[in-house]
């Protein structure tokens, strides 16, 4: 609901906007209002859009005159495939980065991967892809410089994921760097409060070897931040990568939220936003659960 | 009574000061920030404001897409203007705005923390629930359908980024509100006659002020890049160019393609520098104004 209105009090002139002030026949501007449903007092127009949000029709975009959900559907795979590669990836490399750094705190493996993952994490995560497409695809020619396949090649199984996978290296990279930090820091400093805990020194003083201590005692305790921030960061997997896809044109919800943007394409936005935040709020719902079902204690609260 | 909790308050300044100068980190952030910050007020000396004007910088003759050893320190892009006078005076406009943005984060997130942590009972509910559902609303998606209703202009996003980014500080605010609340001093100022606004002013201010400012200092590098990306997405002030602007001129008029690093390359490491060197005063400062945390390390 406050979707519709977002949109709908702050807005100007969507048909006006769409032209720029171009020079376009006045009988024209209204021909497009009334076809867009723009002609009609703001209630008609909210319960109008009530009922269609309910059957997923978002509307005709403004730009590419097509549904706005069949676009949208189409770009899901795209991103949910390079997102969630990422997402994976990261969470994986940060936790065991974190516990690396923790375990031997203070260390010099410790100063380079917290010293390292705080430099990724303070970069703009689309510049740092600019310079890997930069380095990668247009100096060294390694990959390619952008898209999801290697266009009229006409490959399909096996060829086709290979083509794919190669496409999806920079900007996969791009986001595990990107994401990194935060596991890192996250689990580092988790597992170092949980270090100070008397129940590893009764481990330690059953003659435990310290792979022991570490992987039975104290690192399953302290990944349960860990895991809601993992369940936390996969509900914005969906609107992740916006500014990322566009600079590989990967053709996802990314890159669709960025064109959408240049239009400024309303429909699109509005639809992506409200897909964005129904992504969100499964998966708090999802890291809710997991973490009582993880840690009993909470269950009572 | 009034100088006794002044002098107290200065010698505490000079504690936190000191524990501060001892930590390696925290001053290395302070020095490149100063750096930065010189940089930005001395931006009229540094470089020619006209340098950024394309009609001025066709005037002069310079070559266009030069590299810096062709031209200047840093070059020229598409348009003829050279890459180092936009970086010195993006420098002005992406400092302002992560500022500006800032502060208004964490005076929103500061008041509702406040006022729900102190006041409690209904208000406290009606605040919790709203802070929750802008915890809840995906903040970059938020930001970027605000800014592109709203117009890009500077203020309008310096609005977009306070009003997207309060909730975290105003849950922490509010935290440390209930535990200073239950203090003995302030069940002893209230049995003395104290009113409400003397309590927040005189107790419970002073003591959620660390916690304050070193949220602020943290708040600042996610300020600082959310201009970036929206700037980068084409929301960015066309009158202020900043660092992100920079970075999306280069991008839109293919640097990267024909390899014009010098182009994007400065815009994107003066971002880095100012974000880290923001992210390690934050730390230092957590660290002196939540002891547990130093321990752990």
């Amino acid at each position: 609901m406050f979707n519709f209105f977002l949109f709908r009090v702050v807005q100007t002139d969507p048909i006006g906007s769409l032209f720029r002030g171009r020079n376009v026949p006045q009988e024209t501007l209204e021909n497009l209002r009334v076809a867009f449903g723009l002609d009609q007092p703001l209630g008609t127009q909210f319960l109008f859009y009530l009922r269609e949000s309910a059957q997923l029709n978002f509307g005709i975009s403004y730009q590419t005159r097509q549904p706005v959900w069949d676009e949208i559907v189409a770009a899901i795979p795209a991103t949910v495939a390079l997102v969630g590669v990422s997402a994976i990836l990261s969470a994986v490399i940060g936790t065991i980065g974190g516990i690396i750094a923790a375990w031997r705190r203070n260390t010099w493996k410790d100063h380079s991967i917290t010293s390292g993952t705080m430099v990724f994490y303070s970069m703009p995560d689309f510049w740092l892809g600019m310079i890997l497409l930069v380095l990668f695809a247009v100096v060294l020619g390694w990959f390619p410089v952008g898209g999801v396949s290697t266009a009229g090649s006409g490959e399909s199984g096996l060829a086709l994921l290979i083509d794919q996978a190669y496409h999806m290296f920079l900007p996969a990279l791009t986001l595990t760097l990107a994401y990194l930090g935060e596991y890192t820091l996250v689990t580092r400093s988790s597992l170092l409060d949980v270090m100070g805990e008397d129940y590893l020194t009764v481990a330690r003083a059953k003659g435990l070897r310290d792979v022991a201590v570490r992987n039975r005692h104290a690192v399953p305790n302290a990944l349960l931040p860990v895991v809601t921030l993992t369940a936390i960061n996969f509900g914005f997997v969906l609107s992740g990568a916006i500014a990322v896809e566009a600079v590989f044109s990967w053709p996802g919800l990314g890159k669709l939220t960025a064109d959408a943007i240049r239009g400024p394409d309303l429909p699109m936005l509005q639809a992506l936003f409200l897909l964005f935040s129904a992504a969100v709020i499964v998966f708090n719902l999802i890291a809710d659960l997991t973490y009582s079902w993880l840690d009993p204690r909470v269950e009572g609260q | 009574m009034t100088s006794l909790a002044m002098q107290r308050r200065r010698a505490t300044a000079g504690r936190v000061w000191k524990q501060f100068r001892s930590s390696r980190s925290g001053m290395i952030g302070l020095g490149v920030l100063l750096l930065f910050v010189l940089m930005a007020l001395a931006a009229p000396l540094l470089a020619d404001v006209r340098e950024l004007n394309p009609v001025y910088a066709r005037a002069q003759g310079n070559p266009q897409w030069a590299p810096p050893s062709e031209f200047g320190p840093l070059g020229t892009d598409y348009i003829r203007r050279s890459v180092w006078a936009q970086f010195v005076w993006g420098s002005r406009v992406s400092l302002f705005v992560g500022l500006a943005a800032t502060v208004l984060t964490i005076l929103i997130g500061s008041v509702i923390g406040i006022i729900a942590g102190f006041v409690g009972g209904k208000p406290d509910a009606v605040l919790m629930r709203v802070t929750e559902w802008f915890l809840v609303v995906p903040f970059l998606p938020l930001a970027i359908v605000l800014a592109s209703v709203l117009g890009r202009n500077v203020w309008n996003i310096i609005f977009v980024i306070g009003i997207t980014s309060w909730p975290s500080t105003a849950r922490l605010i509010r935290a440390q509100v209930l535990t200073v609340k239950q203090r003995l001093f302030v069940d002893r100022a209230r049995s003395l006659g104290a009113s409400g606004s003397h309590i927040v002013g005189q107790h419970i201010l002073p003591n959620v002020m660390g916690l304050i400012l070193a949220n602020a200092t943290l708040a600042v590098p996610i300020s600082i890049l959310t201009e970036t990306t929206l700037a980068f997405l084409g929301l960015g002030d066309p009158s202020a160019a900043s660092w992100g602007k920079t970075l999306e001129e280069a991008f839109v008029n293919g640097a990267m393609v024909r390899n014009a690093w010098w182009y994007f390359v400065p815009a994107g490491l003066g971002i880095l520098a100012v974000v880290l060197a923001f992210t390690l005063i934050g730390r230092t400062l957590e660290e002196i104004a939540n002891p547990r945390l130093s321990r752990a390390r």
